[in-house]
């Protein structure tokens, strides 16, 4: 299925300047489950939901954590996350046993955005097929920033990505001098919050410990990177429905966007977007 | 894919063109580091006027003993290093602790492929931090560094008379008594020195080449003597 005669390779401009292999890849990110990012003064929080592949299966790991005080989320093609991600484990790694310390969250970043362009500029490869939120702290404070596959790099306070992934941006949207502001606690709140503008009414009904996970990394006593999963996650989800009702009140009414396809392609066994 | 030498081939197994001790002290207000400015061609005081100082950014000072030549490349290669963070463009500078820790795994580098450079060198740089590194990339963080023969003659003279507080200007002068005692006892010495300061908040001052003053021979006599017995 072709889109247009200009979309079989990567390389090839369309004669509007769009390089269409590029932006299906871009698609693929709004694939996968949601995930959400945001970014206070003192620390930074993931939150994912997580799907699982059948009834039979464990849900699928969204948050990898990448050195000490480095974590990221991912959205879109899992097995090439893993690559990206593993890329990052080996660059910090590095970064430690050259310098002896920690790797600047902007120079991972940096790493990894080359990394994927070199994909958009030759005939024989293919993008990376995922969006990462990546979030540390530094000497600079707490960091987050978001990859696409076609090779940019945005820093950020807040970003959502994957499907259904508007609303969480449009509550990220509403709510952004709170959250710069906000404490850890509250800045949790915001992002269960954040992430739950993006469940379906038809499945994915709540967040539960099995479907949750939640990353967090700040300054002070939170300088390493904390995956909060399972039984771990279940008291801060517990702590943000009981204060759920006014957060929510705030964002009701929230514009929806055209909700993805109910039978949503798995992150593990996803095809490329149509 | 490069063709395999199978010819045995030999690479440096002794330095050519050397510099002899290095000392540098950590001081309440900042780090000293001094040394003469001699590269000896084996016995021969053949260059005098060398420097063995290099700062390759702001608020670091690196100074070298060892192989003339290797320091050299040794200094080029920090400058590479440097022009590299440069490039990045987003703020980050090396801190002298991150440089210590690259030439040490630099040097170990070398000598694991049996190439090693010829060095010692000692790190200065703001924030008090006064390291050294030797040619088998074994890196020390320490208050005193002396290299070479200088870790004979100096160490114990400076360790005598280092103390909490000493200042950068009590520092040097127990630099330049070591670096007496050092032009008195090392026949690789020069009485023609260089010295460097690096403040806390990374003001740095390599001064010009001078010369050693209030040299003492006259009990010559009692050293030479006693070596005769």
């Amino acid at each position: 299925m072709f889109r247009s005669q200009y979309d079989t390779d990567v390389t090839t401009f369309s004669p509007q300047g769009r390089l269409l292999q590029v932006e299906y890849a871009m698609e693929a990110v709004k694939q996968g489950s949601a995930v959400v990012g945001v970014r206070s003064s003192t620390h930074v929080v993931l939150a994912t939901l997580k799907r699982s592949f059948s009834d039979l299966a464990w849900h699928q790991r969204k948050i990898v954590s990448i050195d000490e005080h480095i974590g990221v989320a991912i959205s879109g093609i899992a097995a090439d996350a893993r690559v990206l991600t593993k890329r990052m484990r080996d660059e910090c790694l590095q970064h430690r046993f050259v310098y002896g310390s920690a790797m600047p969250v902007s120079r991972l970043v940096n790493v990894i955005a080359d990394l994927c362009q070199k994909c958009t500029q030759r005939v024989s490869r293919r993008p990376y097929g995922v969006g990462m939120l990546i979030a540390g702290v530094d000497e600079t404070g707490p960091r987050l920033f978001q990859t696409c596959p076609s090779g940019e790099a945005y820093d950020l306070i807040g970003m959502a990505l994957g499907s259904r992934s508007q609303s969480a941006r449009t509550y990220l949207e509403r709510h952004d001098e709170e959250v710069s502001s906000a404490t850890r606690e509250e800045l949790i709140r915001h992002a269960v919050a954040a992430l739950r503008e993006t469940l379906a009414s038809t499945r994915d009904l709540t967040l539960t410990a099995e479907n949750c996970a939640i990353g967090v990394v700040g300054v002070g006593s939170d300088t390493r990177f904390h995956l909060y999963e399972y039984e771990e996650v279940q008291p801060l989800l517990d702590a943000c429905s009981l204060e759920s009702s006014p957060l929510q009140s705030a964002s009701a009414g929230g514009a929806d966007p055209p909700a993805a396809d109910p039978e949503a392609t798995d992150d593990a066994t996803m095809q490329d977007a149509p | 894919m490069h063709s395999v030498k199978l010819v045995p081939c030999e690479l440096t197994t002794e330095p050519i063109v050397t510099g002899s001790s290095v000392l540098g002290v950590q001081c309440a207000d900042g780090v000293v580091l001094a040394c003469d400015t001699l590269a000896s061609y084996g016995s021969l005081a053949r260059f005098q006027r060398v420097t063995r100082f290099h700062q390759p950014a702001a608020g670091v000072v690196i100074a070298g003993g060892g192989e003339y030549s290797d320091l050299q490349q040794l200094f080029r290669i920090t400058d590479n290093v440097y022009r590299q963070e440069f490039c990045h463009e987003d703020g980050w500078e090396l801190t002298p602790r991150a440089l210590h820790q690259y030439l040490s795994r630099l040097l170990y580098a070398r000598r694991s492929r049996l190439d090693p450079l010829y060095n010692t060198v000692a790190v200065a740089g703001k924030g008090r931090f006064l390291g050294m590194v030797d040619m088998y990339g074994t890196a020390i963080e320490t208050n005193l560094v002396a290299t070479g023969i200088g870790t004979l003659l100096a160490l114990p003279l400076l360790r005598k008379r280092w103390h909490e507080g000493l200042t950068m200007d009590d520092g040097l002068a127990c630099l330049e008594d070591c670096l007496r005692v050092l032009y008195y006892r090392d026949c690789r010495a020069l009485r023609t020195i260089q010295v460097a300061k690096v403040s806390d908040s990374g003001e740095t001052f390599i001064s010009e080449p001078y010369d050693l003053g209030n040299l003492q021979w006259k009990v010559a006599h009692a050293v030479t003597e006693k070596l005769m017995i």
